[in-house]
C-alpha cells in the first residue's frame, strides 16, 4: 500500500475548452499542485454557489500523465444535471474551479504493465481509455492495443480524429468503431451494439489480451464483460468502470 | 471558493437533508470494478473466518432460516449519489455471531467476496444492528449487478463498505485496507464526516 497522503482540494484554472461532439467538451485545467497520476484515474470537482450550496462530481482524466501541470477532463452534458451544464454553458478559459485528485486505483494502466491491451468504451466511457491510449502512444507504442468504441452516431464518436490519426501513425493500435443508432451513407463498419462478432474481431486484432478495460453505462459494461468471458477471456484480467443512469 | 456563474439547485431537492457533497438519486446506479460474479444458490456460502479457517459457515437455506429483519435506510455512495428510503431484507451480523457462539472481540473485520472484492470495517460498525447480510431490495431478490445473491449492508457508511457478493467476514487483529482502501479510499468512510479519501 502506498503511503496515505491527503487528497486535498486545490483551485485549478481552465486553460482551454475543446468541443468534441455536440454534447461533449474537454476542459484543460492547470493545477497548482499537480502530481503524477495513472491513466484511468479520476478527479473530483466541486462547485460552490454564492449561498454556499455545493455540488461535487467525479470525472475521468482524458490526458496522459506525461502532460505535467495539466489535466484534461472530458465532460458530457447531462440534461437536468447541474455540474455538467455549468461546464458546458457557463465555464470559460480563465475560470477557476475547485478540484482534487487523482483518485482511483484498479481501473488504471501504465506502460510497465504490458499488453496486449483491449479497451472497450461506450459513449463517454472512452474518456479514461483515451488517457491510457495517449500514455501508450507516447511511452509504449509497441504494446498492441485495440479500442472498441461504441457510439450512437458518427458525430458522437469522441476523439474520432485523434484516434484515426493514432491508428494511421501506429499499426499496433487498432480502432473498431460501432454505431448503435444511426450511420452515415457508405458506413462499412459495424452498426449495432457490441456483440459476440465484434468481440471476436477485437480479440483477433489484439491477440490474447493481458489487460482488458471496459467503461460505459452499466448496460454497456455488463454486456461487454459477459461477452468477453463467454469468448474465453479470463475474468481476472477484466477491469470495469460503470456510470449510473443519471449522474451529473 | 464561490464558482463564477454557478447557482446549483437545479436538481429535485431531497425531502430531507443528505450528507455533505451528496446529491439525491432516484435510480440505483451500479458501480463495480470487475465482471459480475454469478453464484448458484446451492453453492452459496457465508462464513465467519479467522486467517484461512472458517469458524462457522451457513448455506443459503441455513441463512434464510435465521431471524430476518426488514430494513429501511438511506444509502450514500462515495461517487456522490444518495438513495433515500431503500428497503432491504436480511439477517443482522449480530445474529450470525450469536448463533455461532462466537464472541466478536476483535477490533476489525475484512469482508471478503465472490469475485475477490474486500473491504475492511471496524467491528463496531457492524454490531448492534448496524450491519446486515441482505438479499432483498425493495421487495425483489437482489440482482447480481447490485450484489446478489446477497451483499453486506452497512448503511451508515459509504456504500462501498456494503460489499457485494459477500462470502464472509474475516476477523482481524488490527486494521488493514481492502480493495478500494488500498486505492486511496478512506479506511472508515463515514458520509456525515465526508470521509471519502485518504486524509479526509
Amino acid at each position: 500500500m502506498a503511503t496515505p497522503t491527503k487528497i486535498a482540494w486545490q483551485t485549478a484554472t481552465i486553460e482551454r475548452i475543446v468541443t468534441e461532439t455536440p454534447s461533449v467538451k474537454s476542459f484543460t485545467f492547470r493545477l497548482p499542485e499537480w502530481r503524477p497520476f495513472r491513466a484511468g484515474q479520476h478527479f473530483d470537482v466541486r462547485l460552490t454557489a454564492l449561498d454556499g450550496y455545493r455540488a461535487q462530481r467525479s470525472y475521468s482524466a482524458a490526458s496522459e500523465p506525461e502532460r505535467a501541470g495539466l489535466i484534461e477532463l472530458t465532460i458530457e452534458r447531462m440534461e437536468g444535471g447541474e455540474v455538467s451544464p455549468y461546464f458546458h454553458d457557463v465555464a470559460m478559459p480563465g475560470d477557476r474551479v475547485e478540484l482534487r485528485g487523482p483518485i482511483g486505483g484498479p481501473f488504471t494502466w501504465a506502460g510497465g504493465m504490458g499488453g496486449p491491451l483491449l479497451l472497450l468504451g461506450g459513449g463517454s466511457g472512452v474518456v479514461p481509455l483515451m488517457s491510457m491510449l495517449r500514455h501508450r502512444a507516447g511511452s509504449a507504442p509497441e504494446i498492441p492495443a485495440v479500442l472498441v468504441h461504441s457510439a450512437r452516431s458518427l458525430d458522437e464518436v469522441i476523439y474520432r480524429d485523434e484516434l484515426l490519426r493514432m491508428q494511421n501513425a501506429n499499426p499496433t493500435f487498432k480502432l473498431i468503431v460501432t454505431l448503435t443508432r444511426s450511420r452515415p451513407e457508405g458506413w462499412t463498419g459495424p452498426a449495432r451494439r457490441v456483440d459476440a462478432a465484434i468481440v471476436k474481431d477485437a480479440l483477433t486484432k489484439a491477440g490474447t489480451p493481458r489487460h482488458v478495460y471496459c467503461c460505459g453505462s452499466d448496460g454497456f459494461v455488463e454486456n461487454a464483460a459477459n461477452l468477453l468471458v463467454a469468448a474465453g477471456v479470463d475474468a481476472a484480467t477484466i477491469r470495469t468502470e460503470r456510470f449510473g443512469p443519471t449522474g451529473a | 471558493m464561490v464558482t463564477r456563474g454557478f447557482f446549483g439547485l437545479k436538481r429535485p431537492q431531497p425531502p430531507r437533508p443528505i450528507p455533505p457533497g451528496q446529491y439525491w438519486e432516484q435510480g440505483f446506479p451500479v458501480l463495480t470494478a470487475g465482471v459480475t460474479p454469478r453464484i448458484d444458490l446451492k453453492d452459496w456460502r457465508f462464513s465467519i473466518s479467522r486467517d484461512d479457517q472458517e469458524l462457522a459457515t451457513w448455506t443459503w437455506d441455513q441463512m434464510k432460516a435465521l431471524p430476518q429483519k426488514d430494513i429501511k435506510v438511506d444509502i450514500h455512495c462515495v461517487t456522490k449519489w444518495s438513495m433515500l428510503d431503500s428497503e432491504w431484507r436480511g439477517v443482522a451480523v449480530d445474529t450470525f455471531f450469536e448463533v455461532a457462539g462466537i464472541d466478536p472481540p476483535e477490533d476489525y473485520v475484512m469482508a471478503y467476496c465472490y469475485g475477490g472484492y474486500t473491504t475492511n470495517l471496524p467491528m463496531e460498525d457492524l454490531r448492534d444492528g448496524k450491519g446486515f447480510v441482505a438479499w432483498e431490495f425493495n421487495g425483489d431478490a437482489l440482482e447480481p449487478q447490485h450484489g446478489g445473491p446477497a451483499r453486506l449492508l452497512v448503511p451508515h457508511l459509504y456504500f462501498w463498505k456494503s460489499a457485494k457478493w459477500i462470502r464472509g467476514l474475516r476477523l482481524m487483529d488490527g486494521d488493514a485496507p481492502g480493495f478500494w482502501e488500498q486505492a486511496g479510499y478512506h479506511m472508515r468512510g463515514d458520509p456525515l464526516k465526508e470521509e471519502r479519501y485518504w486524509g479526509d
